[in-house]
């Protein structure tokens, strides 16, 4: 099941190579058969969900073959309740990135489409990955179709942007693959077998020298993905080049790899290390989410603003991930399912803008709502759910984050107010002097609303918004049980702050999420 | 066979037999008339490689200074496969540039011979005359475009260098000798541990001058300086036979030297190595950035991973020399696929290897500038390519044997070569062509070529496990 959902789009890019494309004539056909193949890959990975067992903490759907058994690599895949949402998510955004290009892209479509496929299995290949091995391949392996997706589709300084993304992403994955090649050496050591079986590393009793420098590889790799400051400058080239598919599926689940690593990398493979330097990661975060809010209010074009709102939002993420406890993370995980869907959403508007009009400037835009009201509607969702506004999805997770932050360490939540605060400002105001006032410019009296396919990529992505914002219980329920396992693992080796922390999580939690819950209108 | 001392020596003979055919075929053959030589040198090939597919596990020794271990077979076949490749690919190339056919094959044929003797030789002197067979038809190969000065020019260059070099080697023989009172590497190795030899001088001085006559045969740091030259004057496919065929034949020699006969001296040796190791992996990637011309880009990429390479060596472990057996074969494969794209994009005039020759070829050639980039990916060692496998294998030998900052600066470096393999991608994906685009017609021999060594790439990255099980089991015999 889980091989099907990764090769499933790989089968479709192998079937999409065969159609013969001569003249651009069959254009409209390989549209649809991609579209076909993501839509087909997103019911499978519905059907995970239905057959997943959310009252297990357990890893789920596992296949296991061996691999290269000398090295004790296996074709080793599961899930847990973590990487299903994301799996869920990939199937749910690609077919949107598809319909986002369905005209904006002429140039080349077949291999487009074959690319965005590619990379999609490579995604999921990531999240369903339980060998280290495995999952390297998939994660360098992902780097390739997006480089091209960003070098041949994009925009003026395409080519720069492309390299960038791909040197500074490798540099951080080499790193660390030494670790990973370190950690089946220590393995080897203590069993006398290699083994890049990712539970068995679990339970490897590891130095606190080595630990720390592994720790770093591991997290520096992830960090570039993310992007935390200060590794995040190859964001904003990336994504104001990338063709919007790119920029839907790098906001949307690429940056989630990054966060994604370091619950189920980083932090459980090295709990001692991970404990030590959270509060740095931390710290880095939280500059990060006041950083990327200014930096985004000041920009003219209204993709970079919406890329830098993403270093901005990702800081909660990790802020959660860094708090260690199950409302931290589940914050977090939860915020990376709203950020994907509200990026996605906000990069899919602002293509259809930048197809209409050949710019994204905010000043050449405003009073849209008058020639444009449907779309302005949805931007407005779109917007709210962004800035965390209570019944949107971000709200969720930016609470459930600040929440477990304040129960960490109430200084970083204070400074991560702030960064809320600021992301209201600058999203109303980008909001403001697009789409309210009168038109000021000639060229956007014509501009046409919504079309029918418009619509259908649109929807889908404000319902999830608003189904996510009321009733959280649905996503948070099935990770539930993988985030407290993750958190008990990687407390374990301190167990004096874990005492700490379960006394004053006892008289808080019961208080803090009860209200909660009122708040966001779910019975308890 | 009719006597055991010729079984080792098989798949020489067979290669050899087939250099003598050409050469007569060659010699028979009316102006004008068009005959298929180059099919005789893979059929020698592959009887060569067949044979040595039947030795496997019976390490058959022949008079004492050959021995078909599974360490050498392994290097055998790798060579064999090196040389059909080269062979399919010439053959449009010396129809089109107008090249001397048999003797360019027996040429290709002789230093296949010498480099299949060089895996295999177990004695100083025998490795030098492998060495020196080898070196004497490379040096012919690459000037074999008699009116193309650049080829001239490299090959004086390459020459003279190389004499040096082989000077260095037997020096380092004879004090070997001097001090072990033989040439045999088992002898040697055998009296070195017997004796506390650490500060002798004279040891010392072999150790080093063989040292840096393997050094320049494999062009590492800083003993390279004729590699670019040589490799940008030769015809480009001659380039890919010598940057994949001479490196794997010197380091199958280097190998065997170092890990059996000085494995004693391994605390003497295995810094200085790990030193030139690392100049190696970063001069070459580092001045690879800089290269417009791709055969002399490709040149440095070929330096550094000579440096990757070197880091196997230095390791020394089970994994290390397993690692430099399966490296070997995917580089060699990749690199020489490589070089035949540029081969096959070459015209007689132009040999349009600059940068900007391959600007928009996928607009012209989609299928040949997808194959070199499957190519260039591997070189640059990601997923799933053969070179992914080989670098994290190479890696993890580092790693294992305690080289952690070997494994860091390796890795390092092979993302700043990912920059300069994209650089011709992206001329390939990205860039518009300037000027009128390259006009060739490729061969359907050629295409094969590149398909088979495109499956290999492949099939290595994704389904490594009965090659490295292969490695594994023949380094076993030997060290």
């Amino acid at each position: 099941m889980l091989t099907l959902s990764w090769a499933l789009p790989l089968v479709g890019a192998i079937v999409l190579l065969f159609v013969g494309n001569a003249d651009a004539r069959r254009n409209g056909l390989i549209r649809w058969l991609a579209l076909a193949f993501s839509l087909a890959t997103f019911a499978v990975t519905l059907a995970l969900w239905a057959g997943f067992n959310s009252a297990s903490a357990e890893f789920q759907f596992v296949e296991r073959v061996a691999w290269i058994p000398a090295f004790g690599i296996d074709y080793y895949l599961g899930i847990d309740g973590i990487s299903l949402l994301l799996v869920v998510l990939t199937g749910f955004l690609t077919p949107i990135a598809l319909l986002s290009s369905w005209e904006s892209i002429e140039k080349k479509v077949k291999e487009f489409s074959i690319f965005i496929l590619v990379l999609e299995a490579a995604m999921i290949g990531v999240f369903v990955s339980l060998d280290l091995f495995l999952f390297y391949v998939f994660w360098d392996a992902m780097l390739i179709p997006m480089y091209f997706l960003i070098g041949i589709w994009g925009y003026d300084q395409r080519i720069y942007a492309a390299i960038k993304f791909m040197l500074y992403t490798m540099a951080g994955s080499v790193l660390m693959l030494v670790a990973i090649l370190g950690l089946a050496y220590l393995h080897s050591e203590a069993t006398g077998s290699y083994s890049f079986d990712l539970l068995k590393l679990y339970t490897l009793d590891i130095a606190p020298e080595t630990q720390r420098w592994f720790f770093l590889a591991f997290a520096v790799a992830f960090a570039i993905k993310v992007p935390l400051f200060p590794f995040h400058t190859w964001l904003p080239d990336a994504h104001v080049q990338a063709p919007t598919a790119g920029s839907i599926i790098l906001a949307g689940v690429l940056l989630k790899m990054g966060t994604y690593g370091l619950v189920r990398f980083a932090f459980p493979l090295f709990p001692m290390a991970a404990t030590e330097f959270a509060p740095w990661i931390a710290l880095l975060a939280v500059i990060g989410i006041v950083y990327g809010a200014l930096v985004a209010m000041v920009q003219p074009d209204m993709k970079k603003l919406v890329a830098y709102s993403s270093v901005s939002h990702l800081g909660f993420v990790v802020l959660g991930i860094c708090a260690m406890n199950v409302q931290g993370v589940q914050g977090a995980v939860y915020q990376m399912l709203a950020h994907g869907i509200s990026t996605g959403g906000l990069f899919l508007i602002v293509g259809m803008l930048s197809d209409r009009r050949h710019t994204r400037l905010i000043s050449e835009f405003g009073g849209l709502k008058n020639v444009m009201p449907r779309l302005t509607a949805a931007f407005l969702i779109i917007t709210l759910a962004s800035i965390g506004m209570p019944a949107l999805n971000g709200f969720i997770g930016e609470f459930l984050t600040m929440l477990g932050a304040f129960l960490w360490d109430p200084r970083f939540v204070v400074a991560a107010g702030l960064g809320v605060i600021l992301s209201a400002v600058y999203m109303l105001w980008m909001f403001q002097r697009v789409y309210l006032g009168s038109v000021t410019n000639e060229e956007n009296e014509t501009l046409q609303d919504l079309k029918p396919r418009e619509w259908a990529s649109v929807i889908p992505l404000c319902a999830l918004a608003i189904v996510m914002g009321v009733f959280p219980t649905i996503f948070l329920k099935p990770m539930e049980p993988a985030v407290q396992r993750l958190v008990a693992q990687v407390q374990s080796v301190q167990p004096l702050r874990v005492q700490n922390e379960m006394q004053k999580a006892k008289f808080k939690m019961q208080t803090i999420s009860d209200s909660s819950q009122q708040r966001i209108g779910v019975k308890p | 066979m009719f006597n055991t001392q010729l079984d080792a020596i098989v798949p020489m003979l067979c290669v050899t037999l087939a250099a003598l055919a050409s050469m007569g075929a060659e010699a028979l053959r009316r102006p004008g008339e068009r005959t298929p030589i180059g099919a005789l040198g893979i059929i020698g090939l592959i009887f060569g490689g067949a044979a040595a597919v039947l030795l496997w596990d019976r390490n058959a020794v022949g008079f004492g200074v050959i021995a078909a271990d599974n360490f050498g077979l392994f290097v055998t076949v790798v060579l064999t496969i090196v040389g059909v490749l080269t062979i399919m690919f010439s053959s449009q190339v010396l129809e089109r540039d107008g090249l001397p056919v048999g003797e360019y094959y027996a040429l290709i044929l002789f230093s296949i011979v010498g480099m299949i003797m060089m895996a295999t030789a177990t004695d100083l002197l025998v490795i030098f005359i492998a060495l020196e067979i080898l070196s004497l038809s490379v040096y012919v190969l690459t000037a074999i475009r008699r009116d193309h000065m650049p080829g001239t020019e490299a090959a004086f260059k390459y020459f003279l260098l190389g004499a040096f070099s082989s000077a260095f080697f037997l020096y380092g023989i004879a004090f070997t000798y001097g001090v072990t009172g033989s040439t045999r590497l088992a002898a040697v190795g055998s009296f070195l541990s017997a004796q506390s030899m650490s500060n002798n001088p004279m040891i010392l001085l072999a150790l080093g001058l063989l040292l840096v006559g393997f050094a320049f045969k494999i062009s590492a740091v800083p003993f390279h300086m004729w590699t670019p030259d040589a490799y940008e004057g030769a015809p480009a496919i001659v380039t890919g036979f010598m940057s994949t065929g001479v490196k794997a034949a010197a380091f199958a020699a280097f190998a065997r030297v170092f890990l059996s006969a000085f494995e004693p001296f391994k605390g003497e040796w295995a810094p200085v190595v790990a030193l030139i190791a690392v100049a190696t992996m970063v001069l070459g990637t580092v001045v690879g950035v800089a290269q417009s011309n791709l055969k002399r880009m490709l040149a440095y990429s070929s330096i550094a991973h000579g440096g990757y390479l070197l880091v196997g060596l230095v390791a020394a472990n089970q994994v290390g020399k397993a690692a430099i057996l399966f490296y070997l074969l995917a580089y060699s494969v990749t690199n020489l696929a490589a070089f035949g794209v540029i081969a096959l994009l070459g015209s007689r005039d132009k040999p349009n290897d600059s940068l900007r020759d391959y600007a928009g070829l996928w607009h012209t050639r989609p299928a040949l500038a997808a194959l070199m980039t499957v190519c260039l990916l591997s070189l640059g060692g990601l997923p799933p390519t053969a070179g992914f496998i080989g670098k994290w294998y190479i890696f993890s030998a580092a790693v294992s044997a305690g080289y952690y900052s070997l494994a860091v600066i390796g890795m390092l470096t092979s993302v700043i070569s990912v920059f300069f393999y994209l650089r011709v991608v992206v001329m390939m994906y990205m860039a518009e062509r300037e000027g009128e685009a390259v006009q060739v017609r490729i061969t359907g021999v050629g295409m094969a070529a590149l398909a088979v060594s495109i499956a290999a790439i492949f099939y290595l990255g994704v389904l490594p496990t009965k090659i490295l099980d292969l490695a594994a089991s023949s380094i076993s015999t030997i060290f």
